[in-house]
């Protein structure tokens, strides 16, 4: 059991309570998945800003004071970069105008025990063990404007309780995965992947269907047909949400193991594992309710 | 508002109200109250265990979406949901009557042994998994492998049914108005009988419905798969 609960909003007065909204819907699902927790959030002021990237790494303390850290990349760089890193809770972020690729490089070479937990210009990458309300609140989750936001809170069975093992993957710039159930071949689909020369993170199934995703996406699938594609060659149970700087999708698996709802007005998509989840949700009274139909790929575009 | 005292013979109604009185409280008051009550559940807010267990002869109204395992073990009386309601809605109902107004996940009526259970909306997969007796009306469609291992009682499907309905059915009798996506092993169409179409009558009217008996089609066993035979192992 895994608890997910997802927000896209299409009414951008909206986007000021994004936090406030999405860490109510969070506090719902949290006996679904008490052991650790990650969010994703999209265009939130503060944490990302247009023309930069913004990469999310795993921890707060890197080892290196954030000065020394900042001067570095400066030096690997080029100080018209102007390379930013601040503390976020338990996530480090560092920022700068130049590609992810080069910037992913650069924090590599300065600090090679780094972990990547997301990266983009638009999203930031936020997770940690415990209990889910305590990562959220330690992140300020409640305070953070977005565009979208996502939110998972884990029961882990497939691999260790670790915050690298923490959902959402965030493996190409602006794609997140999160993942309720557990993948049963996922060894198989991840030596292919290595043999193609994918890089991976952890051990956790769910990183391989986040990596085959964006193998499918960078060999050109639309997110629709790469999810369609991930039904075919995946085996195992799942309801999984997948967001992207300006999009979100759900599916499920074809024999429909876990649970998911979803909510719509001319306001928001919302998608959580469990209606109780999106019951504070303003104008819910009105809302399209329905649980997505197995195996078929819902998406919407902002 | 929480009102957990027994309500007085002349208030004809009490009211709990989720937004601050816990599940608990409102399962305790429901199987304290007596005969010929009713009650009503405010702001439920699609929490699980609703108004499960009853065993006296109360109407229940619940105002809203109700979450996982509404109505499980229901005995008797009524239990009304005026919104959808989660996974294994009315599980294991022996009697008595449990009303969902909008849809309803999966494994609704599952292992019920008796009693109505009735959907004006859609029905997720495993709808009536192992029935043992219960009645399940279906206003709209119901989802996969729903009937699977169907013992006894009666499913009525006024929509469409999906995959592998009835897999592995005994001696349930099921009545689909619109198409079956296939049928599960050993399930097959059956003839429509006059005592069939009366069934199915006393069934529709029963859930409030108008649709018509002569519409539908019957599915059921073909027995073929009672008994472990080497020969049917494919079949399985």
């Amino acid at each position: 059991m895994c608890g997910i609960a997802a927000l896209q909003l299409r009414n951008p007065s909206l986007h000021p309570e994004m936090g406030s909204l999405l860490s109510s819907m969070m506090c719902q699902i949290v006996d679904r998945g008490p052991d650790s927790a990650g969010l994703a959030v999209y265009d939130t002021p503060g944490l990302v800003s247009k023309g930069t990237s913004t990469l999310s790494l795993l921890g707060k303390d890197q080892g290196l004071p954030l000065g020394e850290i900042t001067e570095s990349l400066e030096s690997l760089l080029s100080p018209s970069a102007t390379p930013a890193v601040r503390v976020v809770g338990d996530t480090t972020l560092v920022s700068a105008a130049v590609g992810t690729d080069l910037l992913v490089k650069a924090v590599r070479e300065t600090l090679p025990g780094s972990t990547v937990i997301g990266r983009g210009e638009h999203v930031a990458v936020m997770k940690s063990v415990g209990h889910p309300m305590h990562i959220a609140a330690e992140h300020g989750l409640e305070a953070m404007a977005g565009s979208q936001g996502l939110s998972h809170t884990r029961m882990a069975t497939e691999s260790a309780v670790t915050a690298g093992g923490s959902h959402p993957f965030s493996v190409a710039d602006d794609l997140c995965l999160v993942h309720n159930g557990s993948f049963s071949n996922h060894a198989t689909i991840r030596r292919e992947l290595k043999r193609e020369g994918v890089v991976f993170d952890s051990d956790n199934d769910t990183e391989v269907g986040a990596r085959y995703i964006a193998s499918r996406l960078q060999q050109g699938d639309d997110l629709e047909t790469a999810l369609i594609n991930l039904g075919k060659v995946f085996d195992g149970f799942y309801t999984l949400v997948v967001t992207t700087a300006d999009s979100m999708a759900v599916v499920r698996d074809p024999i429909a193991c876990k649970p998911a709802i979803i909510a719509e007005t001319e306001d928001y998509v919302a998608m959580a594992s469990e209606y109780r989840a999106l019951a504070s949700l303003p104008g819910i009274e009105t809302a399209r309710i329905f649980e997505p139909e197995p195996g078929k790929v819902y998406t919407w575009s902002l | 508002m929480v009102t957990l005292t027994a309500p007085e013979t002349t208030t004809p109604t009490a009211t709990i109200d989720l937004a601050d009185s816990p599940v608990r409280d409102l399962n305790q008051a429901l199987h304290e109250a007596t005969d010929g009550q009713s009650w009503t559940v405010a702001n439920p807010g699609g929490k699980h265990s609703l108004a499960v267990g009853i065993d006296a002869d109360i109407s229940v109204a619940i105002n809203g979406h109700a979450g996982y395992y509404a109505a499980g073990m229901h005995k008797t009386g009524t239990v009304t949901i005026s919104g959808n309601a989660g996974v294994g809605l009315a599980e294991n109902i022996m009697s008595g009557t449990v009303h969902v107004k909008g849809d309803v996940s999966q494994s609704a009526a599952a292992t019920g042994h008796g009693g109505l259970v009735v959907i004006d909306g859609n029905a997720g997969a495993r709808c009536g998994i192992s029935m043992k007796g219960v009645d399940i009306v279906v206003g709209g469609n119901i989802g996969h492998m729903s009937a699977f291992m169907a013992q006894a009682g009666r499913l009525v499907v006024c929509g469409d049914a999906g995959e592998a309905l009835g897999d592995s059915i005994y001696e349930a009798r099921i009545y689909v108005k619109g198409t079956v996506a296939s049928l599960g092993a050993d399930c097959i169409e059956k003839p429509m009988n006059i005592e069939h179409l009366k069934e199915l009558e006393g069934l529709l009217a029963a859930a409030g419905r108008t649709d018509n008996p002569a519409d539908f089609k019957r599915y059921g066993s073909a027995r073929n798969l009672y008994h472990f035979s080497v020969h049917n192992s494919a079949s399985y």
